[in-house]
C-alpha cells in the first residue's frame, strides 16, 4: 500500500504525532499535557505556514 | 514491626528497581508498552497510535529503512533513529520493507517520518523509565 501526501498534509500528521508525544513525556499531568501538546501542534504547523510564506514571497 | 516495614520498604525498592529497568526496555521494544505494564493506559495507547501511524505512514510513503551501515555519518545517524522504533524495526527488516524510492519527493519524507518515530519512541521509553522511578506520575 503505497499513499501520496501533500506537503501540507504530510506536515499535519508529523506535527499531530510528534505534538503528541511531547505532550505525554514532557508534562506532569493530564490538563498540562494537554495543553502542552496543543502548544506544540499550533508551533509545528504556525511555522510550516510562516516558512510556507517566507518561500512564496522569496520566489516573488 | 520495624522489620516487617523494613522488608516491606525493600520489596518495594526490589519491584521499583526491575520496573526501572523492565520498563524502559519493554517501551522500547513495543511503542507505549512501557506505560501499559505500569497501568498507563491512555497514556501508553495514545504513544502506540502515534509511533505506528509515523512508522508506517513513512513506509507506505516508500520511505527508506536503514540498514546498519559504516558509511555516511547521514545514514549512521538515520540507522541510529530508525532502530528507536524497536520490533518495529527488526519486522521491517525482516520483511524487507522501506526499500525507498528516490524518485519520489514524498519518499523522501517517507524516510523522516520512520527515523522520528524511532527518536519518538525513544523519548516515550525514557518517561516509561521515569515514571518507574518515581520521577513522574
Amino acid at each position: 500500500m503505497t499513499f501520496e501526501l501533500s506537503h501540507f498534509t504530510a506536515a499535519v500528521v508529523f506535527a499531530l504525532c510528534a505534538s503528541t508525544v511531547f505532550g505525554i513525556t514532557q508534562r506532569n499531568n493530564t490538563r498540562d499535557m494537554v495543553r502542552y501538546g496543543a502548544y506544540c501542534f499550533a508551533l509545528f504547523v504556525g511555522g510550516v505556514i510562516v516558512a510556507s510564506w517566507a518561500m512564496w514571497l522569496l520566489k516573488h | 514491626m520495624a522489620n516487617a516495614q523494613n522488608s516491606a520498604v525493600k520489596a518495594g525498592t526490589a519491584t521499583s528497581n526491575s520496573l526501572a529497568v523492565i520498563a524502559p526496555l519493554a517501551g522500547w521494544l513495543l511503542p507505549g508498552l512501557g506505560h501499559f505494564i505500569q497501568r498507563r493506559w491512555i497514556r501508553g495507547l495514545l504513544l502506540m497510535l502515534s509511533v505506528f501511524i509515523m512508522f508506517f505512514a513513512g513506509l507506505a510513503m516508500q520511505g527508506k529503512v536503514y540498514g546498519f551501515n559504516t558509511g555516511d555519518l547521514l545514514d549512521i545517524l538515520g540507522f541510529v533513529g530508525d532502530i528507536g522504533s524497536g520490533l518495529l524495526y527488526f519486522v521491517a527488516r525482516a520483511m524487507d520493507w522501506g526499500a525507498g524510492n528516490i524518485q519520489r519527493a514524498v519518499a523522501d519524507y517517507g524516510t523522516k517520518y520512520i527515523v522520528v518515530a524511532g527518536l519518538l519512541n525513544i523519548i516515550s521509553a525514557v518517561d516509561a523509565y521515569h515514571i518507574a522511578i518515581g520521577k513522574k506520575q
